[in-house]
């Protein structure tokens, strides 16, 4: 059962947080502000006590599932371990106290951090530069495809109108591509890895970029992706990398060696800062010389030693975001790189591969493997054969684990998969979660085939049963109102 | 499945995964159905669309008075976690849309070839109907769109 | 150090596990020679004693709040934060998990969501909001974009008074899409949008009009009257709005606001140099299908008890793919946690003295520099909390000045308004005290 809201268990005249009196001369609003500015009544927001508000939110902590309490292998998404010392850093008040508009010879050290991390994301993408600026994936992914459009746009060629994304890609990447007003032109993989005909095909001098995640979202490592890219190249288009895998690569391969002029980084995914229940993240974006022009504003600059920030980049998109991105997480990622060091995130990437590996391994005979491995970081199940056997569906299996407290994977997703399960392990698991985690995927097969209406009722023991989205989603309530 | 009032099809005679096909009607590739009544043609989707799409949620109609070519798309279904486009099965212009389904969109599950029907288009050449599978057609095409 | 759990023996298992003589035998597909250019030249690790002596360190080399009397504004404001916000969203509960795409797993996140969305609907006195954007910047963007799909026009009208980062991320978003952004100027002497300049601009091809409320110069807009001239042309009213300001001054869904934005940091989030942030977005029932970002829905479960989940999903990106309504997926989730926690925390009354103190400290200290007569508050319309000071030599000089002598003011207007070279802003909040107010008029004046 849901708890009551805050709303339903505040009272009048409640408080929790108590300001100093005013120490200057109290004078009426109305002398201050013209009344006709003023509003009528007071915002209906809950009247309730410091303890009221612990204890509610302490229960809502309770029905809420994360990655201290369980495993959460959520493909795609990277949920591993969150270091605790990340969160102490971001918390100095040197960081999280400082104003963004605080002169730049009062900022040296958040300056200095900017221009560190900026080049160790471009080393490790073998990228030219780099900015912190766009405040998640989709953002980075918008300033990447932005910034082919102002390319395309400096050299006069206009033609350009298309970009083409594979039907394994993440829906943010069309997303995007409309966003900066092109034409997603979607190519179908063969074999689970982007097929090269299709390509061929699909190329032409109207197309302005082609979107890739490597490994893809089947977990399977793009192994033509020189060709690819030399192919987009060919084409005059420009090749953008999604980073939503690169935890998978780490000390093994770098899109720039790979040919990709543009990259960004989900900090949230690959150097472990908090998902915050669906964010703050961070995409920062690396890109290759040629497009560095083009790169937002501002930009870090050190000169004579000192660091400050630099408008004068008159080819620059522009903005994409109010201030300098979501620094505080900027900040746990740096003290993140800087406990791993080159050796700790190849290590990273190793175990992720391994964990992947070692599950797809294990439940390859409980459940299809669509496509043959080695796998990267994650692997892509499905339910299909089963769903013929016994009707369960890869959604019931999801609900079912909820109730061994697992995290349900990714389901119905990537696309070109039917009763897809994808997982993703990531490298802070021990190989007794794993095994844990096989055993119960094993059981609730079994399951499916002696009591499979329990499992399409499932899950059972969650704070509430199986939620009715369509009913959501026909009459929506929005509010308490 | 409920007897209907609008489609009133008695006469099934084909179908694949545990679908119905009514043979009283046309379907398209993108599986909407159309059924000529007079000069008109009613429009709808299928069983198997509505049981691909799952839960309906919500669907998006053009007005009384738009004109529509066929082959171009007339509206969308939501689901739950899905959306697909409406095509228009027919040439004309629409004359009538189901006003119902803002509130019971799930009516589209319920009864798919009466109840759940979505716009009725004045069509000046019903030949276009036979650019359009029967139902024995259909149910083939359902069986390869389903492997 | 990693946080990688495996020990020997295990490795060496799941190696056999899965028939590889070693780990790089799992990489095999990538080619060699990307193998062989893949070592990042990074520096070497640190203990997790070594790590926070080297964050100390650099952390010290900036001048925080702690060590600057903080007047600068803009939009992010040096606000006191309840101990009892830090608490909830250090939760690891909230921190640690992530977007509830499986509700039953989720229902405490789900319903902290929803709370935020009612939270901002009173606060803002609009039917309906989203569970957060990246920032106001990024919210002003998106209404725009909504604006115009729903309008099916192209060009929208910004007063210049509306901050100018949120002006610049919206050109960046609009400009990709071919959709023009005009500017409305401001009334020179008065910083008022100028709505006469307004009325002659708004035609039937404008899809919006945004001004912000008070305006980046901290001054009061006649907001009913621009959303009248949107009105009548047809178009959408975007009113971009302080939420603290919103504790005593008129929501935006009373003066016929169609979209309401903001920038969300004052409800509890520290500046953190400016991001995360926190985009409030709510709007007009009318247009609920076509709202960027995540919405939480209250529904109920089979056995027919409440029950929250993500809802209107269709309208996103893992669904609509190239037709959905924003890219954006990961957005500011725990920064909304934050500001739902600040609001209970504060509540009606606590709101409003938060307000109203700093109302009446700004007010205290502009008049103590007019009575002083070191520097000059540029612009006469009545202001609230903020406003615009004309120091008699470059602003950014001023503000470097000033910042050596103990005090953050700002950001300096020249940049964004040539014609205010010499001016700064000044914002005042209801952690300033009056000796900290006297003093500031003090070093102006020496």
């Amino acid at each position: 059962m849901p708890q009551p809201t805050l709303l339903s268990i505040a009272q009048t005249g409640k408080r929790c947080t108590r300001l100093p009196a005013g120490d200057v001369p109290e004078r009426d609003l109305a002398d201050l502000v013209p009344v006709h500015h003023l509003r009528e009544a007071s915002p209906r927001l809950p009247e309730v006590s410091e303890p009221e508000i612990a204890r509610h939110y302490a229960l809502l902590a309770r029905d809420t599932f994360n990655i201290d309490r369980g495993f959460y292998p959520l493909g795609s998404c990277t949920m591993k371990y969150n270091p605790k010392v990340n969160e102490r850093i971001a918390a100095m008040p040197g960081w999280a106290l400082l104003h963004p508009d605080t002169p730049a010879p009062h900022a040296q050290g958040t300056l200095r951090l900017i221009r560190e991390l900026e080049g160790w994301l471009a080393e490790l993408g073998g990228m030219d530069a780099a900015t912190l600026q766009p405040p998640a994936g989709a953002a980075g992914e918008f300033c990447c495809v932005r910034m082919f459009r102002a390319y395309h746009d400096s050299r006069g060629d206009e033609r350009r109108t298309r970009i083409i994304v594979p039907d394994s890609a993440h829906g943010t990447n069309p997303a995007s591509v409309t966003r900066c007003a092109y034409t997603a032109t979607t190519i179908r993989s063969s074999g689970g890895r982007v097929d090269l005909g299709e390509l061929g095909r699909a190329l032409g001098d109207d197309v302005a970029g082609v979107m890739l995640t490597n490994p893809n979202t089947l977990g399977l490592f793009e192994t033509d992706i020189l060709q690819i890219v030399q192919m987009v190249h060919a084409a005059g288009a420009m090749a953008y990398y999604d980073g939503a895998n690169m935890n998978a690569i780490m000390g093994y391969a770098r899109p720039g060696d790979m040919g990709f002029d543009a990259m960004h980084f989900n900090l949230h995914k690959t150097f472990a800062t908090p998902h915050g229940g669906g964010g703050p993240g961070a995409g920062p974006v690396a890109v290759k010389e040629h497009l560095a022009p083009f790169l937002p504003v501002p930009r870090a600059v050190e000169r004579d030693g000192a660091l400050d920030w630099d408008w004068d980049y008159p080819q620059s998109i522009g903005r994409v975001h109010s201030y300098h991105g979501n620094f505080l997480v900027a900040v746990r990622a740096y003290a993140y790189l800087l406990t791993h060091g080159a050796e700790g995130l190849r290590r990273v990437s190793e175990a992720a591969v391994l964990n992947a590996n070692y599950l797809a391994e294990a439940l390859k005979d409980t459940l299809d493997l669509p496509h043959a491995g080695p796998f990267m970081h994650e692997c892509v199940l499905s339910a299909q054969s089963l769903a013929s056997e016994t009707g369960i569906r890869a959604l019931d299996i999801a609900k079912a684990l909820i109730d061994y407290g697992v995290h349900a994977p990714t389901v119905y997703f990537p696309l070109i998969v039917k009763e897809a399960i994808m997982v993703e392990p990531t490298e802070t698991e021990s190989k007794a979660t794993l095994d844990w985690f096989i055993a119960i995927v094993r059981e609730i097969v079994e399951q499916a085939r002696s009591d499979p209406q329990l499992l399409r009722e499932a899950p059972h023991h969650a704070s509430v049963r199986r939620v009715d989205e369509a009913t959501a989603a026909r009459h929506p309530k929005l509010t308490w109102g | 499945m409920p007897n209907h009032t609008v489609g009133g099809h008695s006469d099934i005679t084909q179908e694949a995964h545990g679908v119905e096909i009514p043979d009283d009607r046309r379907y398209g590739q993108t599986h909407e159905w159309a059924k000529q009544e007079s000069d008109l043609v009613r429009v709808g989707i299928s069983d198997y669309a509505q049981g691909q799409l799952g839960d309906i949620v919500f669907l998006e109609l053009p007005e009384p008075g738009r004109p529509v070519q066929q082959g171009e798309p007339l509206g969308t279904v939501e689901s739950v976690k899905a959306v697909c486009d409406l095509w228009a099965p027919v040439s004309g212009e629409v004359v009538e849309m189901n006003d119902e389904l803002a509130d019971r969109p799930e009516l589209v599950n319920e009864d798919p070839y009466g109840q759940g029907w979505m716009v009725v288009i004045r069509t000046g050449d019903v030949s276009e109907l036979a650019s359009l599978m029967d139902a024995s057609a259909y149910a083939q095409h359902c069986e390869e769109s389903a492997t | 150090m990693t946080y990688v759990p495996h020990s020997d023996a295990d490795w060496s298992a799941m190696l056999a596990a899965v028939g590889a003589g070693s780990v790089e035998d799992l990489f095999r597909d990538i080619p060699h020679s990307l193998r062989e250019t893949a070592v990042a030249n990074l520096p070497e690790p640190l203990t997790e004693p070594e790590l926070l002596a080297h964050m100390r360190g650099l952390a010290r080399k900036n001048d925080s709040v702690e060590d600057l009397i903080c007047f600068a504004g803009g939009g992010l404001y040096d606000r006191f934060i309840p101990s009892i916000v830090a608490d909830v969203v250090g939760r690891p509960e909230f921190l640690t998990g992530y977007t509830q795409y499986q509700p039953e797993a989720s229902q405490g996140m789900l319903q902290a969501l929803f709370e935020y969305q009612s939270m901002i609907c009173e606060l803002t006195a609009m039917p309906m909001a989203n569970a957060s954007l990246y920032d106001g910047a990024s919210a002003l963007g998106e209404a725009i974009l909504l604006a115009a799909g729903e309008t099916q026009r192209r060009r929208a009208l910004v007063s210049r008074a509306l901050a100018p980062a949120a002006r610049h991320v919206a050109q960046t978003y609009c400009s990709a899409m071919g959709i023009e952004i005009v500017e409305v100027p401001y009334v020179a002497g008065s910083g008022e949008t100028d709505l006469d300049a307004l009325r002659a601009a708004v035609d039937d091809e404008v899809c919006c009009v945004a001004l912000q409320q008070p305006n980046y110069f901290g001054v009061l807009e006649d907001m009913e009257g621009a959303a009248g001239l949107a009105h009548d042309a047809g178009a959408l009213f975007v009113a971009q709005v302080e939420p603290i300001s919103l504790g005593i001054l008129r929501p935006p869904g009373a003066y016929g606001a169609d979209i309401a934005i903001g920038e969300g940091q004052p409800l509890g989030l520290p500046m953190g140099y400016g991001g995360p942030l926190l985009g409030l977005f709510a709007c007009r029932q009318e247009v609920m299908r076509r709202v960027p970002g995540r919405i939480v829905g209250q529904t109920v479960d089979v056995a027919g008890n409440l029950a929250y989940c993500l809802t209107l999903q269709a309208r996103e990106q893992h669904i609509r793919r190239e037709k959905a309504t924003s890219n954006i997926c990961t957005s500011e989730s725990l920064c909304a946690l934050a500001a739902a926690v600040y609001l209970a925390a504060l509540g009606p009354v606590g709101l409003r003295e938060v307000a109203e103190q700093s109302a009446r400290k700004a007010h205290y200290l502009a008049d103590r520099l007019r009575e002083s007569g070191v520097a000059r508050v540029r612009l006469a319309a009545p202001f609230l909390s903020e406003f615009v000071l004309d120091t008699g030599a470059p602003g950014e000089e001023a503000v470097a000045r000033l910042a050596e002598r103990g005090y953050l003011v700002g950001p300096a207007l020249g940049r964004a308004y040539p014609e205010l070279a010499n001016c700064v802003l000044v914002a005042v909040t209801e952690q300033r005290t009056r000796e900290e107010l006297d003093g500031l008029v003090g070093v102006l004046a020496s």
